[in-house]
């Protein structure tokens, strides 16, 4: 037998074999998947943020056409339209929500929360959390060491050098929220964009009592009420000397912002006032960031 | 409160140990076998040495400051220094220098900051380098001085080592036999080889160092030691006319560097004493395989570097003792 | 050769500056400050509303449950308030606060100094006059003594080791506390071992305390089944687990296992003295031996402190906080808690207030892990403290169940050896607490 023949033999039963065995392995591991799984993952974006409560797209996409409805269905990174294709694909009506934005509710930037102590410990916010009340007066605020800008898989949260505070980029942000779960004191929340990305939110989670509350933070919530008072539409509830504006009630009228004595009541993305309220100036700080700045800045 | 405390958690007190202490141990410890191979060697052993921490420590600032855009170099904690001078150490003195530069290059380079830096290498990047240079330039790296020529450099003349002669010996050729030098004048250092590996005793002096400045610990140098004396005793046992006793082993060629010095390297040994034992027997056993019936007549470096790629699953194997498991 | 444990341990500095300085008392506070979570467990409840009028040794707080303990007023006077105070563990807590008015003791507090050696109680009246007194473990943990005392009754007990290791650098409390009490702490041995049913303790001293073993040693001459062993210096020697291997040989299995299922209970020679003092003299826990220390502080000491005292007045007794203090801790510094401010009060775990100098406190700048395989070899559990770390800050919490994190006790030979300045602890603690709810969680499914 010439040397060609034997070579080709030799290969060809190699490839035979393999491709048999092939064969066989495929056929006994098979898995049986609905077409449209794939389909809907090919449509999601694929960052596996898991803010739709489900282990990255392709569980999400799983749920989808394993549940018999879109009830609680909802990838918060795709626009409106992505999920009606996907309802389209598994033939369910879409539920509609409202876009969010995740908001981080801390005003405690260097120069109204002073720094009393030093942390150097594992830079990282939960671990400070555990161990410690922090390097300020206040046990509730921004520790600083920047959990949620590491588990921002957008891009879209980053840390203000000037203030030590995170700074969320409304642009980039999808509210998945992995951020707000990040977070050890919960200081960022998802709320609604509303028209012109415009929010009105007590920018503070402080629960202590106001004297405590304002000797370790000048614009920390003392839990005066007075918001309360103003909000002709009762968006506005006190708990543990702390305000919270509902942002389901919220009309965004601003009246609270005027009232509050600390300026812990933020309104973004609203333009400037054209009356200049009568408060003196070295003390009323712009609360009111201007329309043209896109990022909210706590001055 | 007038004073801004720390308050970070416990230990909030440390041993004072650092990266720097432990490399300048393994530097201080590698200096005997500076002066030995200087003694034995002259001139050129100074001018590779030199050559290859000066190339090493270069390509280790400018690719960390240019490539990886650090601000702060990682030029101070002295691995730099460790790999040019183990690299050094594992070369002939009479190898030219723009062999030693691109050895360099390939040591820090590929060998190390690819991966990150240091901490982050599987291989030692000093053996990276030599194979690197073994494979590239077979001839220079495998001519090696006669000792004594202590004014000379590249124009050296060249003999062969105990390590080719112990070879020629198995291969029946039982004349080599009277050219090898004595065990005492091998474990002195007085033969020919590469820089480093020559005197036994300079080395032992290192590791005792180490040993005492609790850098290392016993277990990897001994049961590579130990594994070599056992293997090549069985074969000279069996036949003493081809094999030759185990102290030529141990005291020729590479073995008593690499065992105390290249794969001590921390980065690239296991964590616990059992990895270490069996890394160690791992690399004796090789090293014997190689050295028996490989081509290349020493087999440490290619040892080394097969166990530096286990070692990750010799760390996923061998754990600790677990505190109470024995009674559970 | 001393017994000691076989795996792991460091060999720190021993800087026992305070160790042949008597115990002096502590000067009475003008306010004293009753945090409600002394212990582990659950918080004490308040019993006295503001205004009302307490002696020395009055409960404010009763016990919230079964793992709890009661807290006692350590001075007389009116309480002024129930507010929140930052205490040893770095958080704002609820806190009783007493202003101080003379020092009127409870009339049914012995007060006398004799040594009563008779002891006519039954098992259960012991545990039940400690449980009054509020006693807790007073090595730092702080757990509930009568629930120590209290095994399950599945395990069988042969053997009371007392804790007089001491092992942190620094504190001298118990060591002084031996010299000058030894009778007393013979007599709360042979309490505890009527208390458990056994007829076996072991005293455990570190060598670096010839004195405390000598005179103990005599002392227990006369006593049956008493004995006092030296042990090796090592930390952390003093570890509920490691002191159960150097005196017996056997280790507790891991976590939820305790040290009663190997037939061993624990205790701290100044819970010891707690406990004498509870039982005989019918004395709560108001007091106890603090050193005060730190290698700059002027005037180094160990003083007899009413619980409640601001450490700023036992600061200054010491001769004031020195200018380069960077840490003011509570304990010792291996495993002692930073304290935010001076402002915190002496608590039942307050086993000594160490200033640190500025160099000493801040941490060096952390590099990579050069897998030096230190902190392997320092641990004491025979865990691999860098995977731990690592997996930490991957969140691979599953790992770290794996790789026996709940076993880690926290001592910090790890941190303290690594090279690289690594807070290996720091993420190690972050990856226990978040295993601890895991496993939590699916406990409560089942």
């Amino acid at each position: 037998m010439s040397p060609i023949l034997t070579a080709i033999l030799v290969l060809g039963a190699i490839g035979l074999i393999l491709g048999l065995v092939l064969f066989l392995v495929a056929k006994k591991f098979h898995v049986d998947e609905d077409p449209r799984v794939g389909q809907i993952i090919e449509i999601l974006p694929g960052a596996n943020c898991g803010g739709c409560g489900y282990p990255g797209c392709a569980g999400f996409a799983q749920a989808c056409v394993n549940s018999d409805s879109m009830d609680g269905l909802k990838c918060s990174v795709c626009k409106s339209e992505v999920m009606q294709q996907i309802a389209a694909i598994t033939g369910h009506a879409v539920q509609e929500s409202l876009p969010k934005v995740a908001v981080v509710r801390c005003n405690g930037s260097c120069q109204n929360r002073p720094r009393v102590n030093t942390y150097d410990g594992a830079r990282s916010c939960a671990v400070a959390a555990l161990q410690t009340g922090g390097e300020t007066g206040c046990f509730y605020g921004c520790l600083g060491c920047g959990d949620c800008v590491s588990a921002c898989k957008f891009d879209a949260i980053h840390m203000d050098p000037e203030t030590g505070l995170p700074v969320v980029d409304q642009d980039k942000c999808t509210a998945c929220g992995a951020c707000a779960k990040a977070c050890p004191r919960n200081i960022i929340e998802l709320r609604n964009r509303n028209k012109l990305d415009r929010r009105v939110y007590v920018s503070c989670v402080n629960k202590d009592k106001g004297p405590v509350a304002k000797k370790a933070c000048s614009a920390a919530c003392i839990g005066c009420g007075k918001c309360v008072k103003a909000c002709p539409f009762e968006a506005i509830s006190l708990e543990n000397n702390l305000a919270y504006i509902d942002f389901e009630k919220c009309r965004l009228c601003r009246k609270c912002v005027d009232e509050c004595p600390q300026h812990t009541i933020l309104a973004v993305n609203f333009p400037p006032k054209k009356v200049v309220t009568e408060q003196p100036a070295a003390d009323a700080q712009p609360t009111v960031a201007p329309a043209q700045d896109q990022e909210q800045k706590n001055s | 409160m007038a004073q801004k405390l720390f308050i970070s958690t416990s230990p909030h007190i440390h041993c004072g140990d650092t990266i720097e202490r432990n490399m300048h141990w393994v530097i201080t410890a590698l200096i005997p076998a500076l002066i030995a191979s200087f003694i034995v060697f002259g001139i050129g052993a100074l001018i590779v040495t030199v050559t290859a921490v000066a190339s090493c420590m270069l390509f280790e600032w400018l690719i960390s400051r240019f490539l990886l855009g650090r601000e702060r170099s990682t030029l101070g904690d002295g691995s730099a220094i460790i790999t040019g001078m183990l690299l050094a150490f594992n070369l002939p003195s009479n190898i030219p220098l723009y062999q030693i530069v691109m050895g360099s290059l390939v040591a820090i380079g590929i060998g190390k900051m690819v991966f990150g830096g240091l901490g982050n290498n599987p291989f030692n990047p000093a053996l990276v380098g030599r194979v690197f240079m073994l494979i590239s330039f077979p001839t220079r790296m495998t001519s090696w001085p006669e000792p004594h020529q202590l004014l000379s450099y590249t124009d050296a003349t060249t003999c062969a080592t105990p390590l080719n002669l112990i070879g020629q010996i198995s291969g029946g050729n039982a004349a080599a036999a009277d050219s090898l030098p004595s065990v005492w004048n091998l474990f002195l250092g007085n033969t020919a080889g590469c820089i480093g590996e020559v005197s036994a005793l300079a080395l032992l002096i290192g590791v005792i160092i180490l040993l005492c400045k609790k850098v290392i610990t016993w277990h990897i140098p001994v049961s590579i030691l130990a594994t070599v004396a056992v293997l090549t005793g069985i074969m000279w046992i069996v036949n003493p006319d081809l094999y030759v006793n185990p102290l030529y082993h141990l005291c020729s060629g590479g073995l008593m560097l690499g065992a105390c010095f290249m794969a001590t390297d921390y980065v690239t040994s296991p964590m616990t004493h059992k990895g270490m034992v069996w890394y160690g027997i791992g690399i004796g056993f090789l090293t014997v395989i190689i050295r028996f019936f490989g081509s290349y007549p020493e087999g440490m470096s290619f040892a080394i570097l097969i166990m530096n790629a286990i070692v990750p699953l010799i760390n996923n194997w061998c754990k600790p003792k677990h505190f109470g498991e024995a009674a559970k | 050769m001393s017994n000691t444990f076989k795996i792991g341990g460091v060999h720190p500095n021993p800087s026992k500056l305070t160790a042949n300085r008597a115990i002096e008392p502590a000067a009475l506070p003008v306010q004293a400050v009753f945090p409600l979570s002394q212990h582990i467990g659950a918080p004490a409840v308040p019993c006295v509303a503001k205004g009302d009028q307490v002696l020395v040794g009055t409960v404010i707080a009763q016990p919230g449950g079964f793992m709890s303990a009661a807290i006692h007023s350590s001075v007389s006077g009116k309480v002024a308030k129930i507010d929140t105070v930052i205490d040893a563990s770095g958080q704002r807590k609820p806190a009783i606060f007493i202003d101080v008015q003379g020092d009127e003791w409870d009339p049914s507090i012995d007060r006398s100094t004799t040594l009563v050696q008779q002891l006519n109680l039954t098992k259960e009246e012991i545990i039940e006059r400690i449980k009054n007194a509020g006693v807790v473990g007073m090595g730092g943990a702080c757990f509930p003594t009568h629930v120590k005392l209290c095994p399950p009754p599945t395990c069988k007990i042969d053997t009371l080791i007392i804790n007089a290791v001491e092992c942190e650098p620094y504190l001298t409390a118990d060591h002084r506390l031996m010299l000058e009490y030894p009778d007393q702490i013979i007599v709360g041995v042979r309490i505890i071992m009527k208390a458990l049913g056994i007829d076996r303790a072991v005293i455990g001293i570190e060598e670096n305390k010839p004195d405390a073993i000598e005179l103990l040693q005599r002392k227990v001459m006369m006593v049956s089944g008493i004995e006092v062993m030296p042990l090796k210096m090592k930390y952390p020697q003093g570890g509920e687990k490691q002191l159960i291997e150097a005196v017996t040989g056997r280790q507790v299995p891991p976590p939820p296992a305790l040290p009663a299922n190997v037939g061993c209970v624990v205790q701290n020679v100044g819970t010891v003295y707690a406990i004498y003092e509870a039982v005989i003299k019918n004395k709560p826990l108001i007091e106890r031996i603090v050193t005060v220390t730190g290698d700059s502080v002027k005037n180094p000491c160990n003083l007899k402190v009413r619980m409640g005292t601001p450490v700023s007045q036992i600061i200054e007794q010491a001769g004031g906080m020195p200018e380069d203090t960077g840490k003011l801790l509570s304990g010792g510094p291996m495993m002692g808690r930073p304290l935010l401010g001076a402002d915190a009060p002496v608590v039942k775990g307050t086993s000594g207030i160490l200033m640190l100098p500025e160099k000493v406190a801040e941490r060096r700048e952390e590099r990579n892990c050069i897998r030096c395989a230190k902190c392997v070899d320092a641990c004491p559990m025979g865990l691999e403290p860098y995977k731990l770390a690592t997996a930490t800050q991957q969140q691979d919490w599953e790992k770290c169940e794996q790789e026996w994190i709940l076993s880690c006790i926290e001592c910090g030979c790890c941190q303290s050896t690594c090279p690289s300045r690594r807070p290996l602890l720091d993420w190690i603690r972050l990856s226990k607490n978040k295993v601890n709810g895991i496993v939590r969680a699916r406990q409560a499914k089942k």
